[in-house]
């Protein structure tokens, strides 16, 4: 499970920040989500991967999960979707007022 | 009472912003009523705990009751609360300028100005990591918004960089936190400075990335070349209060490397001391340089401006870098008269280049300017501020960082660096005047530019400020004194993890 999750995020990170190094707007923004989806599976990570594990106190439970990073993720959740409704927002601005969707402005063919 | 004074500071601008959200069908002087009461509040509530913090005690405020490390921590100890004043001071001056007409450029100002005030005072009274990442989002989102106040396209074309170069600041940010998190288990920084200084060797390097990429988050706030292509445009696009107010931004990245640095990963951290020494003196010096390149390039006078910002970064962490008690003394001594000195220009800046007409700000020989002397003699002594002339602060800021480089083994480049720039930026200042008052032309069929206020009104903020960096000569020896005992309490952390984590709770 640990190859996968690290695949996954490995796979997120390179896709995100490829496209976000691209020149049109669109795809910077999908690149800026899929940074944020890596570095919140990469938190949740960081709490050590378990399965069916409790995270509160129960008198059964035999091994407990961690419940910060799952704290810590939905915060950062929130706050990547505000900034991701944001950005989609000036993106639209950005090409209402320049006319076209290059991130400087420029259209280039 | 005074437990509570800690988290006032925090709740004021985030109550007020609320409630002005309320007030918005009411009528403007109502809402602009508030909301420079408000900053004036903060501002008596900001001295008040400055005289709290001047005795030696550290503030701690424990959210919820939970005690450190387990819940998130207020901590108001000098540094602290001298980033808080400094703060509250230039959001009263950019409020009052904002207050002339640039509020009424579009909707909710006052709530995000109050926002963004919520923000900086977070983040500067934080004691959690994780918590300073929500505090960064904070100031961040209300200031991509205020950024964006009024429009324009080369303003959302400006602000579509700021926004996403941030966003990817705030993703390194998590990354780091998560690795600090996964192996030391803490967030809270006086534990994250304990359990680092206890670390086994074998998890040094992984959190040497994480510090380093830290360092690459705050870098970015605060312009560090290479992360500073963002702020010109920006800086030199937004109108011009909200350009004033940003010029704290910066420093908040300057606050929290000066903060994580010495606290986490400072001289007694075990394998990973002093983590970014070899980093940060090199990359401040190169930030001045390419910063002052820009000054005497530049083509307008917000842009000068916005690179003198840049500039006066890699001066402040070049005093930082020095990583002595005194280079910490004369950083904190140039960070204010940085920020009042180029908060004072921004406003400048955009009273020059209302009169100006179509010439705007730009370095060209336009109309001669109504008022020309009292502008001028304004702009002459920001000028000298900035260009670190004698007598006034920027002067003493200058001699302070290089009297305390005289024991680095780097004297030489430092010294050598910041005696040059500060040619440069002289050189660069006096053509700049030189052009906009000197060499004036008449401009067939141009009438007289309308400006709709008094000058009187225009000039009470900038004077107010300029006068701020005045009162920073004339008490000089108080100030230092108050900077010298903040310094020891930076470079002795165990003041801030004692404070921390022997918090009890408050019945």
């Amino acid at each position: 499970m640990e190859a996968i999750i690290s695949l996954i995020i490995g796979v997120l990170t390179a896709c995100g920040v490829y496209l976000s190094l691209r020149g049109r707007t669109f795809p910077v923004v999908l690149g800026l989500t899929l940074l944020s989806y890596a570095a919140n599976l990469f938190l949740l990570a960081m709490g050590r991967l378990t399965i069916g594990a409790p995270p509160i106190i129960t008198e059964t439970a035999d091994g407990y999960a961690d419940p910060i990073p799952q704290a810590l993720v939905l915060t950062a959740i929130v706050i990547s979707f505000a900034m991701t409704a944001f950005v989609i927002v000036l993106a639209l601005k950005t090409f209402k007022e320049m006319g076209n969707d290059h991130v400087d402005g420029i259209h280039k063919p | 009472m005074t437990t509570h004074l800690v988290i006032t500071a925090v709740l004021l601008p985030l109550l007020t912003g609320v409630g002005l959200l309320l007030l918005r069908q009411q009528p403007p002087f109502l809402q602009r009523a508030v909301s420079i009461g408000s900053v004036f509040i903060q501002v008596i509530l900001v001295c008040q705990l400055l005289a709290l913090v001047n005795q030696g005690d550290i503030l701690t405020y424990s959210l919820g009751n939970w005690a450190a490390p387990f819940g998130i921590v207020l901590v108001a100890d000098r540094l602290a609360i001298w980033m808080l004043l400094i703060t509250a001071l230039i959001a009263l001056f950019s409020l009052l300028y904002a207050l002339l007409d640039v509020d009424k450029a579009g909707r909710h100002f006052h709530v995000l100005f109050q926002l963004q005030l919520f923000g900086l005072n977070g983040a500067f009274l934080t004691g959690d990591l994780f918590n300073l990442f929500v505090f960064f989002e904070i100031l961040l989102i209300a200031s991509y918004s205020l950024l964006l106040h009024g429009g324009g396209r080369l303003r959302t074309k400006a602000g579509l960089h700021f926004v996403v170069i941030n966003l990817v600041g705030s993703t390194l940010f998590l990354f780091a936190v998560g690795i600090l998190y996964g192996i030391l288990g803490t967030l809270n920084m006086a534990d994250l400075a304990l359990k680092v200084a206890a670390l086994p060797a074998e998890h040094v390097p992984l959190i040497k990335v994480a510090g380093l990429l830290l360092f690459g988050v705050f870098a970015l706030k605060a312009a560090l070349v290479p992360l500073y292509l963002w702020l010109p445009n920006a800086y030199a696009q937004t109108s011009a209060p909200v350009a004033a107010l940003f010029a704290i931004m910066t420093k908040v990245g300057a606050y929290s490397i000066l903060r994580v640095y010495s606290l986490i990963f400072g001289a007694e951290a075990g394998l990973a001391a002093n983590l970014i020494e070899p980093w940060l003196l090199p990359l401040a010096l190169l930030t001045l340089v390419i910063g002052m390149l820009g000054v005497v390039a530049s083509t307008g006078l917000r842009q000068q401006t916005a690179y003198l910002v840049i500039a006066s970064v890699g001066t402040l962490l070049t005093a930082i870098g020095l990583n002595t008690q005194a280079g910490i003394v004369a950083g904190l001594y140039y960070l204010p008269h940085s920020t009042f000195a180029a908060a004072a220009c921004f406003l400048l800046a955009n009273t020059i280049a209302v009169r100006r007409g179509e010439f705007i700000d730009r370095f060209e020989s336009g109309p001669s300017l109504p008022h020309a002397r009292l502008i001028g003699g304004l702009f002459f002594m920001t000028a000298v501020l900035l260009a670190g002339l004698p007598p006034l602060s920027g002067f003493i800021g200058k001699f302070m960082i290089l009297k305390a480089a005289l024991a680095h083994p780097q004297l030489v480049w430092i010294m050598g660096i910041v005696l040059t720039t500060s040619l440069l930026a002289l050189i660069a200042l006096a053509r700049s005047g030189s052009l906009l008052f000197y060499k004036v032309q008449t401009v067939r069929g141009q009438a007289e530019s309308a400006v709709p206020v008094p000058i009187t009104r225009e000039v009470l903020p900038i004077a107010g400020l300029l006068a701020l960096c005045v009162v920073l000569v004339v008490w000089a020896g108080p100030v230092t004194g108050f900077l010298q005992l903040t310094a020891e309490q930076l470079l002795e952390p165990s003041f801030y993890i004692q404070a921390v984590m022997t918090l009890e709770k408050t019945p």
